[in-house]
């Protein structure tokens, strides 16, 4: 950018903030009862504007300003008061100057625009008297004074400078900014190594002297990291329009109500949250807030109320958007999903409200009867998640049906630092950044042989029923090949694009909040690598690209999709609904098995709060009645006697909402069933084959052919959970 | 109008680099290898909390290895948006040169140093090689593509 350009820009900028600044005075002008403070003001910003301009040499902008200021001096020395007449054609000159200055910016010349009319109007309001008492001799030296000022634009640049925000606030780069804030971590850096070094040492002075450096950096790092943040009422600022816009649009009476506006966020977070706010914003509108007829006849005031309410809470900013309208219809939402395909009609069943509610975040799902031209297509939802996910923040829906729904989003104060798992792999350790995350798995050497299968030259991992393919960190990185056949092995399980792998790594080593800083030009190109980031210890440590290791290894593509899938076919019809299932050792010392669907969770119970009712024996659970049973339900088994010592091992199972504890002697393992003969005689147990020997499987019409009487109906609270 | 050189040897080469351009010169530092990425380029390095990505220039050139044990020196050069590192063997002067004394390269000058070198300028003894630092990993970009 040459010197010349650099002017332009900064006058660009300066001019728009005080034509903004000029237009809040002008407003305030009418009312004002002692106006020449604001007039001063006004005065000093149209005198800026006409000076620069004439030393850059745009004559329109400079003719313009000159009128204009002619005018306002005349103001300035009481010749005139201001009238809204006045006012009008003043605002109209801030209007023109915009103009001026918008097509500056653009292509760099003042453009065709001509305001004869204005200026005419300029000069004539100008060259009347409106205060008689005023002599024209003041007239004449006010002239002769600007004429003055004219011929030193220097002197009008500081005057200019001098307005009153200028006195609390300057502009600063962000990049000035993203140094500051690098620099800092550094001293963070530096500062742990002298604390290590002065804790051994005795002399006083020096202690004394990095505490004070200890304290210092702490307060400088929180000082620097404020200077980043930008309240989020910044972008809330334009909703109060768009919802207006939106509510007109859909024939709706809707009240903004919002809280937390000086809630502070990294400005890249901001830029990153407009989007999906102003999406969910929309679908709320759309589809949430009922029209008022319908309100008013389901007892509502006939103006829907939506609420933004955004705070700071555990390390993270929350913002969350409520409306008091229809709620979604999770029943709706499960015929839809099913419909779709998006789930089985099984899982759809057996899915809570809860669950089925936040299914609206899947691709290509939308409730909405017809697509209006607000929202409705499908498109909107899912893209909210994976933006806000992208940030490292989570979303998450709550549905009353009748009485509205919440959507909570959650997200890091700043994207500068992320919070990432440490591995190493090659010697070399690597960051991969927690969002991708899903779980980590620990093989030891036999279960490494046993677990791990190789078909079309990928590695797979069977993971509770599912096929994960796994991609081994140091080969990818042209490192080791794969670890020895009875080696430990560790398995980060990843996530990216809905789809999961597993990453071989060679050591776990920690979580660490790292400072994400972007990798040189030349290194772009490497796909595996999202960054880079500073350790502790002061050495960096590479951060991987979960995509792009996904891609680079082909785990997405679509060949490797296409055999994956035909695995898993072979993996199914070899055991025919490879279902997950969960082991147990029944009190009478039986294995067996139950479907791990079916499971809700694993209690203790202590044996003394077990009640009876009837023949039944029960206990409180969780503010409900719990029926418990013992498997196999045989005459016998129901007389099985507890013992008072030790706790019970239970199972509590969930099907359609009624819950039932099974008493078993011990928790197993989970495991698959492998080979079955499920067409046994009537009346004997189905037996399979789970982890090499014959179990019993617990079967799901023998839960359900334990009579109605002993299930019982949950609670609200219960459902929910 | 005189240009100051900051100069530097790889193998038996005299380099110089615009001493405006280089943002300093510091001994072997410790670096980050990073998996995948060209040969030329032997890591990353942490200066003071920029990171700089560090160019092997024996490799660059078509060089052989320095022999084992000896650490490079890094001269970091300024580049538009960030810095890159140059690994080198020694540090030499500063030295003035008078624009009349740049000429063009001459066109024996063989191949893979041939596109990094911007002007050559005669010394008493030796052949100063004028470094265009800007494209040092620009090539090294379209080698990588291709």
């Amino acid at each position: 950018m040459s010197e010349t350009d650099e002017v332009i820009q900064e006058f660009l900028i300066e001019s728009t903030e005080s034509l903004d600044r000029l237009d809040v005075d002008l407003m305030a002008l009418e009312d004002d009862a002692a106006p020449e403070k604001r007039i001063a003001n006004i005065f000093r910003a149209i005198h800026t504007i006409k000076g620069t301009s004439g030393f850059l040499a745009f004559p329109k902008v400079e003719a313009l300003a000159h009128v204009g200021e002619n005018l306002l001096s005349r103001l300035r020395d009481g010749v005139l008061s201001p009238t809204p007449e006045i006012v009008s054609a003043l605002l109209a000159m801030a209007d023109a100057l915009r103009g001026f200055l918008s097509h500056v910016e653009t292509t760099g010349t003042e453009g065709p625009a001509e305001h004869d009319q204005l200026v005419a109007l300029l000069s004539q309001l100008a060259s009347q008297e409106n205060l008689p008492q005023a002599p024209m001799a003041v007239q004449f030296v006010a002239t002769k004074a600007n004429e003055a000022e004219e011929a030193h634009p220097a002197e009008a640049f500081d005057e200019g400078r001098s307005g009153p925000l200028a006195d609390t606030s300057i502009r600063v780069q962000v990049g000035l900014l993203d140094k500051l804030m690098n620099l800092v971590g550094e001293l963070v850096l530096a500062r742990n190594q002298i604390l290590q070094c002065a804790a051994g040492n005795e002399d006083s002075t020096l202690l004394g002297a990095t505490q004070r450096l200890n304290l210092l950096t702490t307060e400088l790092q929180e000082g620097i990291m404020k200077t980043r943040m930008q309240p989020i009422g910044s972008i809330w600022s334009k909703f109060p329009r768009v919802v207006r816009e939106l509510a007109r649009a859909c024939g709706k009476e809707v009240e903004l109500e919002m809280v937390g506006k000086d809630t502070d966020l990294d400005r890249s977070i901001i830029e990153a949250i407009k989007d999906p706010l102003t999406h969910i914003v929309r679908n709320s509108i759309d589809h949430g807030i009922e029209k008022p007829e319908r309100r008013l006849s389901a007892g509502k005031r006939q103006a829907g109320t939506l609420k933004m309410h955004a705070f700071h809470e555990g390390g993270k900013v929350n913002i969350e958007i409520s409306d008091d309208g229809g709620g979604i219809d999770p029943v709706r939402v499960r015929a839809k999903a099913v419909e779709r395909g998006v789930v089985s009609p099984d899982r759809a069943a057996r899915m809570t409200d809860r669950e089925l509610v936040n299914l609206i975040f899947l691709p290509g799902f939308s409730t909405a009867e017809a697509v209006s031209n607000v929202s409705g297509r499908g498109v909107g939802m899912d893209v909210v998640r994976t933006n806000i996910e992208r940030i490292g923040g989570t979303v998450d829906v709550q549905s009353q049906t009748g009485a509205g729904a919440i959507v909570r989003i959650k997200i890091p104060l700043t994207l500068a630092i992320i919070p990432a798992l440490i591995v190493t792999a090659c010697g070399e350790r690597y960051a991969i950044p927690q969002v991708s995350l899903v779980e980590l798995v620990r093989l030891d050497g036999s279960e490494s042989r046993g677990g791990i299968e190789t078909i079309h030259g990928t590695s797979l991992l069977r993971l509770r029923g599912n096929l994960l393919p796994l991609v081994y960190l140091g080969t990818l990185l042209g490192g080791s090949k794969a670890p020895a056949e009875h080696a430990e092995i560790n398995v980060v399980v990843l996530q990216t694009d809905e789809r999961r792998f597993g990453l071989v790594v060679d050591s776990i080593v920690d979580t660490e909040e790292i400072v994400v800083k972007p990798l040189g030009r030349e290194l772009k190109r490497v796909s595996v690598f999202a960054g880079a980031t500073i350790m502790g210890d002061g050495r960096l440590a590479l951060i991987l690209d979960v995509l792009g290791i996904a891609q680079s290894a082909n785990v997405i593509s679509e060949a490797r999709d296409r055999a994956l899938k035909a695995a898993s076919q072979v993996a199914m019809t070899a055991t025919e609904e490879p279902a997950a299932l969960l082991l147990f050792r029944t009190i009478d010392g039986r294995r067996m098995a139950i479907p791990l669907g079916l499971v809700a969770r694993l209690e203790e119970i202590e044996p003394d709060t077990i009640e009876h009712a009837g023949s039944d024996r029960v206990v409180q659970y969780r503010g409900d009645i719990l029926p418990l049973m013992c498997p196999p339900f045989r005459a016998e088994a129901s007389s099985v006697v507890f013992s008072q010592d030790i706790s019970l091992q239970v199972i509590v199972c969930s099907e359609d909402g009624r819950h039932l504890g099974l008493v078993v002697g011990e928790i197993l393992d989970i495991g698959e069933e492998v080979v079955s003969s499920r067409e046994v005689r009537r009346g004997a147990t189905p037996v399979a084959i789970v982890q090499g020997r014959v179990t019993e499987l617990l079967d799901l019409s023998t839960l359900r052919a334990v009579p109605d009487s002993s299930f019982k109906q949950p609670s609200k609270l219960l459902e929910f959970h | 109008m005189v240009t100051q050189f900051c100069t530097f040897n790889v193998g038996n080469l005299l380099f110089g680099v615009d001493v405006v351009l280089v943002q300093e010169v510091m001994r072997y530092q410790e670096m980050t290898r990073v998996p995948l990425a060209s040969p030329m380029i032997r890591g990353i390095i942490n200066l003071r909390g920029q990171l700089v990505t560090a160019v092997d220039m024996r490799r660059r050139l078509g060089l052989p290895e320095a022999s084992e044990g000896t650490l490079p020196m890094n001269v970091i050069v300024r580049r538009e948006d960030d810095a890159i590192s140059l690994l080198v063997d020694e540090i030499g002067d500063v030295i003035d040169v008078s624009a009349e004394a740049l000429e063009r390269p001459p066109e024996t000058l063989m191949g893979t140093a041939r596109e990094l070198i911007k002007a050559v300028c005669q010394l008493e003894g030796a052949l100063l090689l004028v470094l265009d630092a800007q494209q040092i990993t620009s090539v090294a970009d379209t080698e990588r593509a291709a």
